[in-house]
């Protein structure tokens, strides 16, 4: 073997370590999180509210609340984000506003979470008056979600061909006939994991909806969109620090819970990514 | 690039000229393609059918003057939803209507005996004449008067090239055609009168046998008999 034949297989064996020291650690915390959390894994614990100071009992509200997170985060970021994308990729010229507007985005994404919270608790719940509430919730996760839907979204519709677009032009197409039509259906699948991505950050947060939306304890299920509510990130937080005498098992399938929640997500995104990509013959 | 040229109806008109002549920044002028370019900027005026081209909407030009560029481009969709497409886009859905357009089009455009039993088939899935010609029969389908071809069968083998020239002169009869072509031997084939681009600037337009055998120009005769282009 010469020389460049030993270095490629030494630098081939560097970035495969690398991508094991990535790949061993979230597979260790997996399988640390299902080792510690099993024993307290059980039909009663996803269906029941909790009981006796949460030491025993279920995570039910938490998982009803999480999911209403989700829903209400999707209802206000997937249309604001999509649409924005469309309008920055196919609208917009390229001038100093649009240009700004780019930046935002960018930026927007390096906020931290806990920013998030506070500028949720100033706005949706005392400025606008929704106090803590699944509303004000939701609409901190989705503006945190924007900026990857629109990132993601921008970059999917980027990548649908130019020729597309022109074809459609030229057959007389209006400039939104032809992004419905020739450039939409084929940007779905990236659309699609940029939605799954930020959703599940959505999901797994604690800092935005600390102030939000978050209650500490509540066993009854949500009555409207004002109201407080349970939720799974918030919930692990508790029971893992809050409560004395708690059997460790129950944070850890807490986390267990969400983890598969948000596996589940990516196994939807995957599916219908999978039947987009086989309608489209592309 | 200054130009005065008149198109006459059911012409085939061949525009020639080596690279970078501007052939295809004029032929784009015809139906306000160049306009998807930021940095275009034009004077004067094209009249199509009497009117001034920029005072009618996009939409209804393009509807009545078709493209057709270099590389075939089909969407990635069945043969049938690509000529479909153009009347869908312009508010013809009924399926029975549109049946009959499919059909008519893709006959003009001298495709049809090929793929009448596959209209489902995806259409990249075609050689690259026949996409061409479904890429004709897609601008058939919206009722274009005007067909303009960019440079149609530069990526063809000689078979394709000649059942797209078949096609061309088949629709002369119906409809006003311009070619551009870096070929000019096709142009010799096809057309009846030719136009000499060269460094955006129209040298010479004449009928085409008068082009070919006794240019006005001492360029065109330049690179009509190959010393340049």
């Amino acid at each position: 073997m010469n020389h460049a034949q030993l270095r490629q297989k030494i630098a081939f064996a560097l970035l495969g370590v690398a991508t094991l020291m990535v790949v061993v650690p979230i597979i260790l915390t997996i399988v640390y999180i299902v080792l510690h959390g099993y024993s307290a894994m059980s039909w009663e614990f996803i269906s029941q509210p909790p009981k006796n100071g949460m030491r025993d009992g279920g995570i039910f509200p938490a998982i009803v609340g999480t999911v209403y997170l989700i829903i209400g985060t999707m209802v206000f970021s997937l249309p604001l984000g999509i649409l924005s994308a469309i309008y920055l990729v196919e609208y917009a010229r390229d001038n100093t506003f649009t240009r700004l507007i780019k930046l935002s985005v960018v930026n927007l994404s390096g906020v931290p979470s806990i920013v998030y919270g506070l500028f949720g608790l100033a706005l949706f719940v005392m400025f606008m008056g929704f106090g803590t509430s699944i509303l004000a919730g939701s609409l901190t996760l989705a503006i945190m979600s924007l900026p990857v839907i629109i990132t993601a979204s921008k970059e999917a519709l980027e990548s649908v061909p130019q020729a597309y677009r022109e074809i459609s032009l030229s057959l007389g197409a209006s400039r939104w006939q032809t992004v419905r039509y020739c450039v939409l259906p084929y940007a779905i699948p990236g659309i699609l994991t940029g939605t799954v991505l930020a959703l599940s950050r959505a999901a797994g947060e604690t800092a935005p909806i600390l102030f939000t939306v978050a209650a500490f304890y509540l066993p009854r299920l949500p009555r409207s969109v004002f109201d407080q509510v349970m939720a799974l990130p918030y919930h692990l937080y508790v029971t893992a620090t809050q409560v004395p005498g708690i059997p460790q098992n129950i944070p850890f399938a807490t986390a267990l819970v969400l983890i598969s929640l948000v596996f589940l997500m990516n196994v939807i995104s995957f599916v219908l990514r999978a039947h987009y990509r086989k309608k489209r013959q592309w | 690039m200054n130009l005065d040229i008149e198109v006459l109806r059911n012409e085939i008109l061949g525009v020639i000229g080596p690279a970078n002549s501007g052939k295809t920044t004029f032929l784009r002028a015809i139906n306000r393609m160049n306009d998807l370019n930021v940095n275009y900027r034009q004077e004067g005026t094209i009249v199509f059918d009497g009117t001034d081209t920029r005072t009618i909407s996009e939409t209804l030009l393009r509807k009545r003057i078709g493209i057709i560029f270099s590389l075939p481009q089909v969407l990635p969709v069945t043969i049938y939803q690509n000529v479909a497409y153009g009347p869908k886009v312009h508010g013809t859905t009924a399926r029975s209507v549109v049946d009959g357009i499919v059909e008519d089009a893709l006959k003009k455009a001298y495709l049809w005996d090929e793929v009448k039993d596959r209209l489902h088939m995806p259409a990249p899935k075609l050689s690259g004449g026949q996409q061409q010609r479904l890429c004709i029969a897609r601008t058939l389908a919206v009722g274009a008067d005007v067909i303009l071809y960019d440079e149609p069968c530069s990526g063809l083998d000689p078979i394709s090239t000649a059942k797209v020239e078949d096609a061309m002169r088949q629709l002369k009869a119906d409809y006003t055609q311009i070619l551009v072509t870096n070929n000019t031997k096709q142009a010799a084939r096809v057309s009846e009168r030719c136009a000499f681009f060269l460094m955006g600037e129209l040298v010479e337009l004449s009928n085409t046998d008068a082009l070919f055998t006794h240019p006005r120009d001492k360029r065109t005769d330049d690179y009509v008999s190959g010393r340049f282009g």
